[in-house]
């Protein structure tokens, strides 16, 4: 993965429209409490994966990517956490109705996480194989023995060298790389239908971060899974996403097709996410990057939260009846067949 | 690892060979005559007193004194008491007994304090945490031989149940001084495991075990509490070796005959050879458990390596 | 342990200035400067103080602490307002009386009103506690500064002397020290706890000299040439005075209950002070038929040490930034 952009990835080709997505995400509400405030970290999402596909969630710290797949594979700290409303159906069952027990058989074989930095988030008392072997012994009921020799087998597919060695060797005796390949090889251990790769290359160096997204797109074409990749990263959407969806504030912004998003963005905060992308810089010159940071949660601007940064904002009478972006709260809309964006002028971006 | 202990090893010469003079000095060189102390109402006789004198070598300035009492050490020999009986003797004697105090303490520290710990912390800001955190503070304010008196009347005095001196009712008399003694690290033990695996719970690879579909049992029981207890452990670990030495208040409230009473009654009489005898143990076991705290954190913990 | 280190067999964990600049690296990026233009010494110090107060403020326990500590200081400086009652106008025949109208805490052995010596306790135990603390404070501070700010072989031989001293529990070696010692006054238990107590305040101004030492403004002010004594007492120890002054608040209240043991043991105060220490000692073997001469003075101390420790537990949390919500 390099900033070589716009290269179309090879395998863009959505799979038939006729099968079931594999994960449903409809209208998921999570809130933070504490004893002072209440904050609305994820308002109302929706997205859907289906097998094989590759869907990107794109946006700021602070945006509800990773609270919003958090909640997905149920690993939220609740309290303070609280997912108020929505529904998350994985092959048609609603996961926040189901049993606990129900859940976690759900975690592991059915849906997967690869995190962030792999040193925190192996357990740094027990070795690798144990915790790669953990999973098969506790949905497989392998024994001690047969979940050694899948973890070895693990380890070898995701490309460790001399795992046979390496399999009681600690996560910290690890490079970050291998680390990271260790945290995909749990993830994959149990052939789930969903792998969602929280920032998967961010605390990785460069050459690494490219290798590490090929390995992810190896495993996918091998096994079929459909794979939610959390990211802020342009680059990364564009080589090997078929759709994306980009996140603003707990809301989704933007939704559509990787080429056709990245082609013609229909949200300013996307042009500016861009825009500040060196590498497409051909394509965001229109528009300086966005300036400012990122809203704080508890006090989310009124209107469209992302006004205060906006370069196409505008209030009172210079805006549209009904639109003005400090008082009236964009929705989601379609503004061309197959895409969605929730800004009240997406139309005067479309035909730039 | 091997030649990481050895390295430490010798760098307690020092420090015990530092305390122990320091102790001989203050014993020695400090006003105050043992010989005439000795004699108490009756005064010995001139030539009895030099002779005790340079029995135990009184005359000799302080550092030749110090030296001769190490060259005897290191050939074993403690020295003697005024009534002639070797030092050695009666630590052999009295170590028993506070090793057995300490093991009940240690014992309690382990099983109250981590419960209590482990309940705290799984539930933050419930009443049982506030409860464990208000009692905790409490606890730690009074002194200890004030819990001392405490626990005598009303678990002695007033309750009956245990025997409020002496230990001659084995294992069963050492239950109320255990509890005494390890009150304040208890008090500790239950805090520091509180916030030991509350942070835990907080971490990335608990978070992982959950994404892993681990029952909640497991990723507390098993990767949380692993990690937690690393520093529980050796925290009881190294106030094994501070209880071993610090028994003198607990042992005179409960007249308890261990080498905290011993080195108390010695220090009393101004028996410079017993009260220099049992402190420099007393500096060994501080500095030897230390060490082993050192190689049991190597131990649980993978990525702490000696080379 | 034998453990083959199997580190770096591909690349190295992150490689510096290929940071793949992005939208949102930009915005941590400015963050990251403010937040490193606060730290930059005097403002942060001015900050932390400010909302540790505003902390302390709320939290019930510090209130508690602080009352209580208000209570026994003024039972120490002015006993007059709590009793009217002469501590020494004792009379035999009520020795050992309980509590009963116009003496509340009763009668002690020598027939002396309890309730009055227990309230004129207090000043003794306050002033060994703060003078004991102020002795270990300067012997710490010095002794840390000094550790801390030179590194090297003073370090290390400073830090063998410190091992030699943790050695010893506090309170043995203050009781073979006071035990050779004739007369002991406060003065004489203030040494003798300072003699032993000192390590702890050394450790902490060592580390957080240690600490500062590295820090930006202080290489700054160094490079710009200023004289060591002046970055010692101008920048070094501001820096620590936050956590020294946690541990001393907690140390007052734990030196209070060493004065009060080591005087209970025989080897502290003398009569005739007034000492809840001795006022146990002599009512030890009393435990069975007249348990409130125990129980008031020890009630009294253990609130007093309690004062200190509420205060210096919330201190702590209002000062830790790591725990402020």
């Amino acid at each position: 993965m390099t900033s070589s952009l716009p290269t179309p990835a090879p395998s863009r080709t959505a799979p038939a429209p006729a099968e079931p997505p594999v994960l449903e995400v409809d209208d998921l509400a999570v809130e933070f409490r504490s004893r002072r405030r209440t904050v609305s970290a994820v308002n109302g999402i929706s997205y859907s994966v289906r097998a094989g596909e590759t869907l990107a969630v794109v946006g700021e710290s602070g945006s509800g990517k990773s609270v919003g797949a958090q909640a997905v594979m149920g690993i939220l700290d609740v309290p303070p956490a609280r997912i108020t409303s929505g529904q998350i159906r994985f092959r048609g069952d609603d996961l926040l109705t189901m049993s606990r027990k129900e859940q976690r058989a759900v975690r592991g074989p059915g849906i997967a996480m690869v995190f962030q930095d792999a040193l925190s988030a192996l357990n740094p008392v027990f070795t690798v194989g144990h915790q790669i072997g953990e999973l098969f012994r506790v949905h497989r009921g392998a024994s001690r023995g047969e979940a050694r020799e899948k973890a070895i087998e693990l380890m070898e597919r995701v490309g460790i060298p001399a795992a046979r060695q390496r399999v009681d060797a600690y996560p910290h005796q690890f490079s970050g790389g291998m680390r990271q390949r260790v945290m995909i090889a749990m993830a994959i251990a149990l052939d789930p239908d969903i792998l969602i790769a929280d920032e998967p290359t961010t605390a990785l160096d460069v050459t690494v971060q490219a290798q590490i997204m090929d390995l992810l797109s190896e495993l996918q074409r091998e096994t079929g899974m459909g794979m939610i990749l959390i990211t802020h990263d342009l680059g990364v959407v564009n080589e090997v996403a078929d759709r994306v969806a980009v996140m603003y504030a707990g809301s989704i912004v933007e939704n559509g097709t990787v080429d056709e998003v990245l082609a013609e963005p229909l949200h300013p905060y996307t042009q500016g996410l861009m825009a500040s992308m060196p590498s497409l810089e051909s394509h965001g010159d229109r528009l300086n990057p966005v300036t400012g940071t990122p809203p704080d949660l508890s006090a989310v601007p009124s209107g469209c939260a992302f006004h205060p940064r906006c370069p196409m904002a505008r209030f009172g009478r210079a805006a549209a009846p009904g639109k003005d972006c400090a008082r009236n709260v964009p929705v989601l809309r379609e503004v061309v067949p197959g895409r969605t964006a929730a800004c009240h002028y997406s139309e005067e971006l479309e035909h730039e | 690892m091997g030649r990481y202990v050895l390295r430490r090893l010798l760098l307690t010469v020092p420090v015990l060979l530092g305390a122990s003079l320091l102790i001989f000095a203050m014993v020695y060189a400090l006003p105050g005559d043992p010989i005439r102390a000795l004699g108490g109402d009756r005064p010995l006789s001139e030539a009895v007193q030099a002779q005790l004198r340079a029995e135990y070598n009184l005359d000799d300035p302080l550092l030749i004194q110090y030296l001769k009492y190490l060259a005897g050490l290191v050939q074993g020999d403690f020295g003697t008491d005024f009534s002639g009986r070797p030092v050695l003797d009666t630590i052999l004697d009295r170590l028993p007994v506070t090793v057995r105090l300490a093991l009940v303490a240690v014992g309690f520290e382990i099983l109250i304090g981590i419960l209590a710990g482990v309940l705290a912390g799984l539930r933050r800001g419930s009443f049982f945490d506030n409860l464990v955190l208000v009692s905790t503070t409490v606890v730690v304010s009074i002194p200890v031989f004030v819990l001392g008196f405490l626990a005598q009347y009303v678990f002695g005095v007033r309750l009956g149940w245990f025997p409020i001196a002496g230990i001659t009712q084995g294992w069963y008399s050492y239950v109320l001084p255990g509890l005494v003694l390890a009150a304040l690290s208890l008090a500790y033990v239950a805090r520091l495991t509180r916030t030991s695996l509350a942070e835990n719970l907080q971490s990335d690879y608990v978070r992982t075990a959950r994404a892993k579909g681990l029952s909640e049992t497991t990723v507390v029981g098993k990767h949380a509490l692993r990690n937690s207890l690393i520093p529980v452990v050796t925290f009881i670990g190294a106030d094994l070796g501070a209880l071993l030495g610090g028994a003198i208040v607990t042992e005179s409230v409960f007249n308890i005959p261990g080498l905290g009473r011993a080195v108390y009654d010695a220090v009393l009489r101004q028996e410079g050879a017993v009260v220099v005898g049992i402190v420099t143990l007393f500096v060994f076991f501080y500095i030897f458990f230390n060490l082993v705290v050192d190689v049991l954190y190597a131990a649980l913990d993978p990525r702490i390596r000696y080379e | 342990m034998n453990e083959p280190r199997t580190e770096t067999l591909d690349e190295p964990t992150r490689g510096e200035g290929e940071h793949r600049e992005s939208f949102s690296d930009r915005v941590d990026d400015r963050a990251e400067e403010l937040a490193s233009a606060a730290a930059a010494g005097d403002i942060e110090q001015a900050g932390l103080w400010r909302d540790a107060w505003r902390q302390l403020r709320r939290n019930p326990f510090f209130i508690v602490g602080a009352v209580l500590f208000l209570v026994f200081a003024v039972m120490a400086v002015a006993p007059q307002v709590f009793t009217s009652v002469d501590p020494r106008d004792c009379s035999l025949a009520r020795s050992g009386d309980g509590p009963q109208p116009g003496a509340p805490f009763g009668y002690d052995i020598q027939g002396c009103d309890y309730y009055a010596n227990v309230v004129h306790g207090a000043r003794i135990s306050l002033a060994i506690g703060f003078l004991a603390v102020l002795g270990t404070l300067v012997i710490g501070v010095v002794v840390g500064a000094l550790a801390g700010y030179y590194g090297g072989w003073i370090d290390s031989l400073l830090a063998r002397v410190t091992d030699i001293f943790y050695g010893l529990p506090l309170i043995l070696g203050a009781i073979i020290l006071l035990s050779v010692l004739p007369e002991r006054g406060v003065l004489e238990v203030s040494l003798a706890l300072i003699a032993f107590g000192w390590m702890t305040a050394m450790r902490l101004v060592r580390s957080n000299v240690i600490g500062v030492k590295q820090a930006d403004y202080v290489q700054a002010a160094r490079a710009l040439g200023a004289r060591t004594g002046r970055i010692i007492t101008k920048h070094i120890l501001p820096n620590a005075m936050a956590p020294v002054l946690v541990y001393s608040t907690i140390a007052v209240g734990t030196i209070i209950a060493s004065e009060a043991t080591l005087t209970f043991l025989g080897v502290g105060l003398q009569l005739p002070e007034i000492s809840w220490g001795l006022q146990i000692n002599a009512a030890q073997n009393r435990l069975r038929d007249a348990p409130h001469l125990i129980l008031f003075p020890s009630f009294f101390l253990s609130l007093t040490v309690l004062a200190f420790i509420l205060m210096g537990d919330a201190l702590r949390d209002a000062l830790d930034p790591k725990l402020r919500r």
